[in-house]
């Protein structure tokens, strides 16, 4: 694998040179480097681009990481990955993207996952996404496609922090009786950047319950569109959150959508749109920070 | 350490709500302000600490003129301000407010030093956030930490006992007291309690927009109380305000 593709891979996915588990490098639209361990087992499609990755029952949180990587311009990349994640087990999962251009060509990856998680099976998802380079323009959209069954839990955590001028972000969830899924999404736009990011959540058996919380900053002239749907056809409990902070030029629009298809489907939706506080400013400023200094700190914090 | 002379200040709707104010509070002793609701002592705070301007008027830290400094360079100046209403940050743990108010990264030991003089375990507290999740009466402990932790010399705090109960109350007091002690530090207090006033060592009562009574608190404590009796519920003194 090439130099920016290990950068990409520390900042993206804890690499140090090595990984603990199973693991898979995808740089530029083939894989770079691949390993599977005993418990967990990496194949390469066949006929299509991507990986199925069959995470067994028994298999006690190992780190499985398939990050992938794009690092020039003229690339649009497009890969399937199929997660099936055994009875029981216990994985996290770290996926995450780098998009890189420096020869004013474009530059896009877009990965379409799902997850197929049996009863009883408890993931981490951790994906981040982030561009670098000159000022070509660089796409990352993202697919979700998540399937928890009886009593299985999936706690995914999602950012895109800078770099990225066009996303396209897809989450789509169906929960069983028990599922538990708890989506944290965390978003930065500048400049002319554009993301939509879009949730669409299924809850079909008693007692599942998701809980979708998306903090986004959006400035300069930066546009953000967030959408989710939460459909309650059980006895069920749903929270979603959206919270943007718009500095600038930038719009942000929410549109979020639930539906009770069962009385006992109990569902809540909170969003707050807006500048950052006046009141959390002084309240920095008299501690000694600068009005530059209280805005950067409550930006990171909110998106931390 | 601080003086205000002749302070003007009248709400958006033009309501005059300081009349020319003046006062002075010495270093190395504890001033409480008091008075009515409604009286103007948040206000005097905020113009003190450059949240709000004078309409006229001219406000002095250890003689330099400060009225045209705003609030960053008053705090930098040493100006620490715990707010009546705390505020609160989605995503700011109580540590690193902390470390923002001192200026510095702290251990874990002077983090859990600075909570504990306000009622709160470091260990519980330290990592939480400073957000809804946080009590009333979390929150006003956790803001005047941040004022605790501040390296300043003036230390303004607008009705610190609001939410405190009565047990981490007296470790307050004896933060007051120990801050009191430092002959190179001023400690203002706007207070209603009868336990705050009565460490004071001069109290200051601020009614219809000027200051209508001030004097050392054995002086001026008699009077407070005696006007108002007691508590039908309870039975407890209370002072009330002309
Ligand atoms: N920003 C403001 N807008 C309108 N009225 C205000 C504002 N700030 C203070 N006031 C008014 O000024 C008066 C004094 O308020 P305040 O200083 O909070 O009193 P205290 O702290 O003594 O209870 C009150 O009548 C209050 O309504
Ligand atoms: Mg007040």
């Amino acid at each position: 694998m090439n130099s920016i593709t290990g950068k990409f891979l520390e900042t993206l996915a804890g690499w140090k040179g090595t990984f603990s588990g199973a693991y898979s490098v995808r740089e530029n639209g083939s894989c770079a480097e691949m390993r599977s361990t005993p418990f967990v087992e990496i194949t390469p499609k066949s006929g299509l681009s991507g990986l199925d990755i069959r995470i067994l029952p028994g298999c006690r949180g190992e780190v499985v990481a398939v990050p992938a990587c794009v690092t020039q311009g003229g690339i649009d990349d497009l890969a399937y990955n199929d997660f099936y994640v055994g009875a029981g087990a216990e994985a996290t999962i770290i996926a995450g993207c780098g998009v890189h251009t420096e020869n004013g060509e474009p530059a896009r990856h877009s990965g379409i996952h799902r997850f197929f998680l049996e009863p009883g099976a408890k993931v981490k998802y951790i994906e981040k996404h982030l561009g670098t380079g000159d000022a070509s323009p660089r796409a990352i959209d993202p697919e979700t496609v998540i399937q928890l069954g009886e009593g299985a839990q999936l706690e995914m955590d999602t950012a895109q922090l800078g770099g990225v001028d066009r996303a396209d972000r897809r989450t789509k969830a169906v929960l069983g009786a028990g599922a538990r899924l708890v989506i944290r999404e965390r978003l930065l736009t500048e400049g002319q950047q554009q993301a939509k990011s879009d949730f669409v959540v299924q809850m079909d058996g008693e007692g599942a319950a998701v809980d979708l919380v998306s903090r986004s900053v959006a400035r300069g002239d930066s546009r953000q569109s967030f959408r989710s749907q939460i459909t309650g056809n059980a006895p069920c409990t749903g929270h979603s959150e959206c919270d943007a902070l718009v500095d600038g030029n930038a719009k942000v629009d929410a549109t979020p959508m639930l539906s009770a298809n069962h009385p006992d489907a109990a569902l809540i939706h909170e969003a707050a749109i807006g500048k950052i506080a006046g009141e959390q400013i002084v309240k920095l400023r008299t501690l000694g920070l600068t009005q530059e200094e209280a805005e950067a700190e409550i930006v990171r914090g909110f998106l931390e | 350490m601080l003086e205000l002379r002749d302070i003007k200040w009248s709400a958006p709707d033009g309501t005059r709500v300081l009349d020319g104010v003046d006062l002075t509070v010495k270093s190395g002793g504890l001033t409480v302000i008091t008075g009515p609701n409604g009286g103007g002592k948040t206000t005097l705070a905020k113009l003190v600490a450059g949240v709000e301007a004078p309409e006229s008027g001219r406000i002095l830290l250890d003689g330099d003129d400060i009225t045209g400094l705003d609030v960053t360079q008053r705090a930098r100046k040493g100006v620490c301000f715990a707010f009546q209403q705390p505020v609160r940050f989605k995503g700011i743990p109580v540590r690193r407010l902390l470390e923002l108010a001192a200026g510095e990264s702290l251990t874990e030991v002077q983090v859990c030093a600075l909570l504990n003089q306000v009622g709160l375990c470091g260990q519980e507290y330290m990592g939480r956030q400073v957000d809804a999740s946080l009590s009333g009466g979390e929150i006003k402990r956790v803001e005047i930490a941040t004022v605790l932790a501040r390296p300043g010399k003036l230390f303004l705090f607008d009705e610190p006992e609001a939410g405190i109960d009565l047990w981490s109350f007296s470790g307050l007091i004896s933060a007051f007291q120990s801050l009191r002690d430092r002959r190179d530090k001023a400690l203002l207090l706007i207070s209603h309690q009868e336990r705050i006033l009565e460490i004071a060592d001069e109290i200051i009562v601020l009614s219809g927009g000027k200051v209508a009574q001030r004097g050392p608190a054995p002086e001026i404590l008699p009077q407070l109380m005696g006007k108002g009796g007691h508590c039908a519920d309870c039975g407890k003194r209370k002072a009330v305000f002309a």
